[in-house]
């Protein structure tokens, strides 16, 4: 899979990160009820079909972008870069959450 | 028909005429007292147990496809009960006892095969997480032995023990952990349902899910609509589309998680293998193939195929554990469709309508969970009441904070 940053064009899958549904982008305010908390962190469409979800450049320009792409094919149909006025002032690596090696040691 | 040695000479001997169908292959009734959407592993042992242990038996499965053509049939086999946090632990403990009966109470072979499972740990820190893990397991009443490196190197001479970047400090031994036929677990399941009057149904896609003043009626299907009072959704990957029919969004996302199986060999590898400092895992199949397996792909999915960096790591981590498979040649590689939850442990529960139960993300390790899953999904939907052993599988513990996080990683969606 290949997914087009819209700053440094075609790439490798492998030089980005994934963090989920595009919704991630949408952070409620700081206010806003539990609700609309756990419908940002947890509830998910999950589609079958076309998706949009935010992918992180960490092995290139350090861009957040949302994808578009189809689930079904793994077809990539376009991105775009995120504009961040809902990170309010965070940087984008401090939001950004490593896989561990495999803590549990354990076969699935 | 009832399975038996005896049974088997007498066919042998008058030249295999007198096997038959081993289910029936009913139409829908207009009306069951329950209705199982989704027939594979969990679907099915669900409907046995609503027949064997509550005495529930107008029950139908409704299958979009063919019996055991999802996850079930597309996994690494792995049975065990090494879990750590309570809730986890009794839940998989009863499943492995489940499994230690299973072929009698079936009357089926489903091959499970109790060869030991060995997680192999290579630092200090990673002894001592699994060494409290084994005591918690012992504690649960299940075995767990801490084997040092030449404990390891006794059983597993095979492994690489001298390179320097990933040592092999020592291993995690569960004797009780094991394999089994997965496709056999489908088959005996669905079988002995039937034989308790459970309808299996195939090729019946379910299209609507009927709710009137709050409580389930019943459900529309490709094969016309089918009344009852209780409707369990048992879709793994696809409980998105399915809970969406009753107006629910999930804490799921579909993710995509391969697997490998090489060409046939002599028996190489006696148990299951898991390394600590990279996502492999292996075992050998009573037919010789070597069966493996990594992490996702990490980007939801339903392609029931992943990409190649997946790949790639995979038989790196295989090369770097055991050198000796490297001749080996790679038959067919595949993904299963993972529901994957925020913490990365399933849920077993009522939704928001009356009569309609959900039991779904059980993310990748779905196929040693086919018995409990049953036992208590059967539970619930019989007596409205969570079984003991799932009373932590909640539907709502992402809103309450009550999680069942079982990596430690965090309960976030691209984190397990």
């Amino acid at each position: 899979m290949r997914i087009t940053c819209p700053l440094c064009g075609s790439r490798d899958r492998r030089e980005f990160h994934y963090y989920g549904g595009a919704v991630y982008a949408e952070r409620p305010a700081a206010d806003a009820p539990p609700e609309a908390w756990d419908g940002y962190l947890h509830l998910r469409d999950n589609p079958a079909g076309e998706t949009r979800d935010l992918w992180y450049h960490e092995l290139g320009c350090s861009a957040w972008i949302e994808v578009t792409r189809n689930t079904v094919t793994h077809a990539v149909l376009s991105a775009r870069l995120l504009a961040g006025p809902e990170r309010q002032g965070r940087s984008a690596r401090s939001i950004l959450t490593k896989k561990k090696p495999n803590s549990g040691g354990k076969g699935r | 028909m009832h399975y038996s040695g005896l049974k088997v000479i007498t066919e042998g001997l008058f030249g295999n005429k007198g096997w038959k169908p081993v289910w029936r292959n009913p139409a829908p009734k207009a009306q069951y007292d329950a209705v199982i959407i989704g027939g594979g592993g969990h679907g099915l042992s669900t409907a046995y147990y609503l027949a064997r242990n509550h005495g529930l038996t107008n029950v139908a499965v409704l299958e979009k496809g063919y019996l055991g053509g999802g996850n079930v049939g597309r996994n690494t086999t792995i049975v065990r009960a090494n879990y750590f946090l309570p809730g986890n632990q009794e839940f998989y403990s009863h499943s492995l006892k489940l499994w230690e009966g299973l072929e009698a109470d079936l009357n089926y072979n489903v091959m499970h095969s109790q060869r030991g499972l060995i997680n192999l740990f290579h630092s200090d820190a990673q002894r001592d997480a699994f060494a409290r893990r084994g005591n918690a397991m012992i504690s649960q009443g299940d075995d767990a032995e801490l084997l040092d490196r030449e404990g390891v190197r006794r059983y597993l001479p095979y492994l690489d023990f001298e390179q320097a970047r990933f040592p092999i400090h020592g291993g995690l031994l569960h004797r009780r952990g094991g394999t089994a036929r997965h496709d056999a677990v489908a088959w005996g399941y669905a079988r002995a349902a039937d034989r308790r009057g459970v309808d299996l149904i195939q090729n019946c896609e379910v299209t609507g899910i009927d709710i009137e003043n709050g409580k389930v009626t019943g459900v529309q299907t490709t094969r016309g609509a089918i009344r009852a009072a209780k409707v369990g959704m048992i879709v793994a990957g696809r409980s998105g589309q399915v809970a969406a029919m009753a107006g629910m969004r999930l804490p799921v996302e579909s993710h995509v998680l391969q697997a490998f199986v090489t060409e046939g060999l002599k028996p190489v590898i006696d148990h299951v293998v898991s390394f600590g400092m990279g996502h492999f895992y292996i075992s050998q199949s009573d037919k010789g193939g070597l069966v493996f397996g990594g992490d996702l792909d990490f980007y939801a999915s339903y392609a029931q195929r992943g990409n190649l960096p997946m790949v790639e790591h995979v038989m790196e981590a295989g090369m770097t554990l055991m050198p000796m498979i490297g001749k080996a040649r790679v038959l067919r590689s595949w993904g299963g469709i993972m529901d994957m939850t925020p913490d990365g442990s399933p849920i077993i529960d009522r939704t928001h309508v009356e009569g309609l139960y959900l039991d779904c993300g059980w993310n990748y390790g779905g196929f040693k969970a086919v018995p409990a899953s049953g036992w208590c999904m059967a539970h619930l939907m019989a007596t409205d009441q969570s079984h003991d052993f799932a009373r932590r599988f909640r539907l709502d513990r992402f809103a309450t904070g009550d999680l069942l996080d079982e990596e430690g990683t965090g309960s976030q969606h691209n984190l397990h």
